[in-house]
């Protein structure tokens, strides 16, 4: 009989999903109504902008880069838009607007990264403050968007009511739609195979004739265009902007991309696996709520553990691969 | 090899189990939650004095009333806080209580808290929203009339001209817009007295002593001579910054500030202050209250004002208007001792 051989790189993926199941199941022997649909759609809604965030934050980790400006990103576009709109501006023309900044931003990162051979962990913490402070130049106060046409138009049209209380929102959507993009340009795609090489090895890449520059720009746009999109859906999901929230998401998203099974050091993950990370971040969060008790900065304890446990994890597979290629 | 991915899943599965039931073990040790009226409470965090008295006079009268409380801290985020009262909603709560982070972007999910029938209280701070009926009942201070009767206090103590520095608290807050409100409405009719200084230090006392030592290095430096401050760390912050500059609190710089915590009290009864204007946090008892009623389907009015006092090194002073007249209690140390927190 043959060996089933259960593939080395699936591993932290699985790990993930099983990781979701069992906080899943915790909660629904705990709780009263932890497992109706409620909860779970909720999960979806809560962290949709986390996971737009966190698609960006996979690409660019698996480059072997870091991108920190995410929060920051997401408050400036969020207020950005608030400000234009209640100021009579066409929404339309702002979300535009907010996302083309983004896009830029994201670029000139990467062109910085690139053609001066600048860390990425700098240039985004740069960007990071830079990009957080014209947020307050824009608006010192949070804005409310208010009896605006086309912010309605997606709360009521575009919701599809499952049940009372069940809203499958527009921003959902929106996730689940990035997110399968996001698949397929990471595994089907040239471009999306180089980021794969270059993660990988970026000396061999280069060797290998792979237009690495033209690639880590590109990663960096898109991760600037998912934080600006993430800071739309933001926007949709609050109705309001403010310059002081999300403080530190960036490192919400890179734990989910973590927990989701992507390797720090790059070349290794998949995009798929932030949408698992991003759902354990929000069941734990979700159970602590639930219980009601106890102090809810246990929410960040038990994820630094988590996150903690799937680095070692992803340290042993790494040796593990290592010596098994020596010894080929 | 699967043996190995295996021994693995089981590592992560056993940590998260470890700290899923040792979680529940803390939980029996505080037990917070009685077996009647379900409330989910969502508190914006444990970031001063005020609100940990706040948190501690909410559990304490939860556990007196044998409420069953789902109690949640936002740290400070407001997108914990929105998912906190999603979550209340979804675990099928009575009634829901929130202190809002910031007076913004709740409609959403209150609309759902109304779809799903559940009341909701607000206290401390008030919400901005477009449609009225969100919310049934705001139990809390009037942040305005604290303002005015912080302006109201500078005006009958300091005299018609004063150079004014203004520590504001979190941008965006009702509590840091609705202060500065009040106050600069009073001080509007003296031209004499002016704001020269204003930053926000954040509702916290290392902000609030940061901010100051930028004051005092400013030029405008040594015009200043009153502090006002939107709570009492900020003050407690900025008087250390004053005596680290080699200035004496309380007296080369008149302090006043809104909230009445214990080390404030203390604080004007050495000298080192003057006045704090009171925003009671032990609202606890009050706030079940309107619960209770709520849920026994009374109608309850949709704003209920907070009992309170102002105090200070002087005592008898009118802070509030000639047809409500409030006058200042001077602080003796019965005072500062019989002060909780």
């Amino acid at each position: 009989m043959k060996k089933f051989k259960f593939p080395m790189r699936y591993v932290p993926i699985s790990a993930t999903i099983l990781v979701f199941f069992v906080v899943y199941l915790i909660g629904i022997i705990s709780f009263d109504n932890f497992g109706s649909p409620r909860v779970f759609l909720d999960l979806f809604t809560d962290n949709a902008y986390l996971g737009i965030a966190a698609i960006g934050t996979a690409l660019v980790i698996l480059t072997g880069g870091i991108d920190l400006s995410v929060g920051s990103i997401i408050a400036f576009t969020s207020i950005l838009i608030a400000k234009m709109v209640s100021s009579g501006c066409n929404a339309m023309i702002a979300i535009s607007l907010a996302l083309a900044i983004g896009i830029l931003f994201g670029m000139l990162q990467g062109w910085l990264i690139h053609c001066f051979s600048l860390p990425p962990f700098l240039v985004t913490l740069a960007g990071m403050f830079f990009i957080r402070g014209c947020g307050f130049i824009v608006s010192e106060e949070s804005i409310g968007i208010k009896n605006d046409p086309v912010f309605s138009f997606i709360q009521n049209d575009l919701t599809i009511r499952l049940g009372k209380g069940l809203n499958l929102r527009f921003i959902v959507m929106l996730y689940l739609a990035v997110l399968l993009v996001a698949i397929f340009f990471s595994h089907r795609t040239r471009a999306g195979r180089s980021i794969y090489a270059i993660g990988d090895n970026e000396l061999a890449a280069t060797l290998m004739g792979i237009p690495v520059g033209r690639t880590k720009i590109m990663t960096y746009t898109i991760a600037g265009f998912c934080s600006a999109l993430a800071g739309v859906v933001y926007a949709i999901y609050l109705k309001a902007g403010n310059p002081l929230n999300c403080v530190g998401l960036e490192m919400d998203a890179i734990a989910a991309v973590v927990i989701g099974g992507t390797l720090l050091t790059g070349g290794v993950g998949y995009v798929f696996g932030s949408l698992f990370g991003v759902l354990v971040l929000g069941l734990i969060q979700t159970l602590i709520i639930f219980d009601g008790r106890i102090n809810s900065w246990w929410t960040r304890i038990i994820v630094g553990l988590l996150v903690l446990v799937f680095i070692f994890m992803q340290n042993l597979i790494t040796k593990i691969s290592k010596s098994k290629s020596k010894s080929h | 090899m699967n043996k190995f991915a295996t021994v693995i899943m089981a590592a992560a599965a056993a940590t998260l189990l470890v700290t899923g039931c040792s979680k529940n073990d803390d939980s029996s040790e505080e037990q917070i939650s009685g077996t009647g009226i379900k409330v989910g409470f969502s508190q914006v965090g444990a970031e001063s004095d005020w609100r940990k008295a706040s948190t501690e006079s909410i559990k304490e009268a939860a556990k007196l009333k044998n409420i069953n409380l789902t109690f949640s801290d936002a740290q400070q985020k407001q997108e914990n806080q929105i998912k906190a009262i999603r979550n209340f909603i979804s675990k099928g709560v009575e009634v829901i209580s929130f202190s809002p982070v910031v007076a913004t972007g709740f409609e959403d999910v209150l609309k759902e808290a109304k779809e799903a029938e559940i009341p909701v209280v607000l206290f401390d701070r008030a919400v901005d929203v477009s449609e009225p009926g969100l919310y049934v009942s705001f139990i809390g201070s009037d942040f305005v009339e604290e303002g005015r009767r912080a302006g109201r206090w500078v005006v009958a103590n300091v005299g018609e001209t004063a150079n004014v520095a203004e520590l504001v608290g979190t941008v965006g807050s009702a509590p840091a817009i609705d202060r500065k409100k009040g106050f600069e409405e009073i001080i509007a009719n003296h031209p004499g007295i002016k704001i020269i200084k204003s930053q926000s230090g954040d509702f916290t006392r290392a902000k609030g002593k940061e901010v100051m030592e930028s004051f005092l290095k400013s030029p405008e430096a040594d015009q200043i001579n009153v502090l006002f401050a939107h709570n009492d760390d900020m003050a407690l912050g900025a008087i250390q910054a004053i005596e680290e500059a080699g200035k004496k609190p309380g007296k080369d710089i008149i302090i006043i500030s809104i909230d009445g915590v214990k080390t404030m009290f203390e604080a004007i009864f050495e000298g080192k202050a003057n006045c704090t204007v009171e925003c009671n946090p032990l609202i606890g008892p009050q706030l079940f209250d309107v619960i209770e009623k709520l849920h026994a389907g009374e109608k309850v009015p949709a704003r209920i004002p907070s009992q309170e006092g102002v105090y200070d090194s002087v005592g008898g002073i009118n802070v509030g208007t000639d047809a409500e007249p409030v006058t200042t209690k001077k602080i003796t140390q019965e005072i500062v001792d019989s002060r909780k927190y």
